[in-house]
């Protein structure tokens, strides 16, 4: 069994309102503003699939993922991590109903893509890593705690759909 | 999940060869930001006058963790027998809970990230994060 990752699991049920602190609103738009989305992207799931190999069972049509340098210039995996971005700048932009705004995409990893919903935890690790190496010294214990918090908003609303 | 192959332990050698001369650094950085960023692993250190991540204590904390990853480097063939104290240490006087040696891990890798961006690269990445589980491992043996 795979273990999981260490992203912070949320008590919120679906009734309660994530509460973010200006602090944690700004640094979250801040991290986002300052990161380019194909080189983060891309970066986070090429890193993913190295890792945790087991992810790859989601990219069989992806062609050649045999060993770190292929996935890291495999021109599928650039374009998917990029619109992984584009989904989380989604989140970025509606900090206050992100379980709403992601209900159709957490239908579409449940229903169509069978993404087990572990596997989102796994992906947001590989992203804070990168986002570490990216802002290296600023990105400072507490931006950490916000980054992953926010993480954690969107893995579980990601995980919300699936019955 | 946790077998380390010749690869994976050349790899961790040669990575920590580069990167031990700042082990003090990495930590420290890495408890103060276990402090921060789960708070609830504040509880094993309410013996500190000072708690804060920054604290001489919390940095005092970070460089015997990473002498022990350091020493782990070393007997790398066979942690088990290698970690035998340590896990005594862990298992009854201590009394960690081990799913905090994976939050550890976590920190020790962001850290990693931060001040090595372009060493730690994924193969790096996945060889060290088996390591550090292994290590988990090793120190969870006596627990029961």
């Amino acid at each position: 069994m795979p273990e999981n990752s260490v992203s912070a699991d949320l008590q919120t049920g679906s009734d309660k309102m994530v509460e973010w602190t200006d602090f944690e609103r700004d640094t979250i738009k801040d991290i986002f503003s300052r990161i380019e989305y194909d080189v983060v992207g891309p970066a986070a799931l090429a890193r993913c699939l190295v890792v945790y190999p087991w992810t790859q069972r989601y990219f069989s049509g992806f062609g050649n993922l045999y060993n770190a340098a292929a996935i890291k210039g495999n021109p599928m995996v650039s374009k998917h991590g990029t619109t992984i971005m584009h989904g989380l700048d989604r989140a970025v932009k509606n900090l206050d109903d992100i379980e709403n705004t992601y209900t159709e995409l957490s239908v579409l990893h449940s229903e169509k893509l069978h993404v087990d919903p572990d596997n989102f935890k796994l992906l947001a690790d590989c992203l804070t890593i990168v986002v570490a190496a990216q802002l290296g010294k600023e990105f400072t214990g507490e931006v950490q705690a916000a980054f992953q918090k926010f993480l954690a908003v969107v893995v579980s609303s990601l995980g919300r759909q699936y019955h | 999940m946790t077998t380390l192959t010749a690869k994976d332990k050349q790899t961790v050698k040669a990575f920590w060869a580069k990167v031990s001369g700042k082990s003090e650094d990495i930590g420290a950085d890495a408890v103060a930001r276990m402090l921060v960023v789960y708070p609830q692993t504040k509880i094993y250190f309410s013996h500190w006058p000072d708690q804060s991540p920054n604290s001489p204590a919390a940095r005092k904390h970070g460089i015997t963790v990473m002498m022990g990853v350091g020493d782990a480097v070393t007997k790398m063939d066979d942690l088990k027998e290698g970690l035998k104290e340590l896990s005594q240490l862990h298992a009854f006087t201590l009394r960690v809970d081990p799913g905090n040696f994976k939050i550890l891990s976590h920190n020790i890798l962001v850290v990693m990230a931060v001040m090595f961006p372009t060493d730690f690269t994924p193969d790096v990445h996945v060889s060290l994060d088996k390591f550090l589980a292994a290590v988990s491992l090793a120190l969870s043996e006596k627990y029961r």
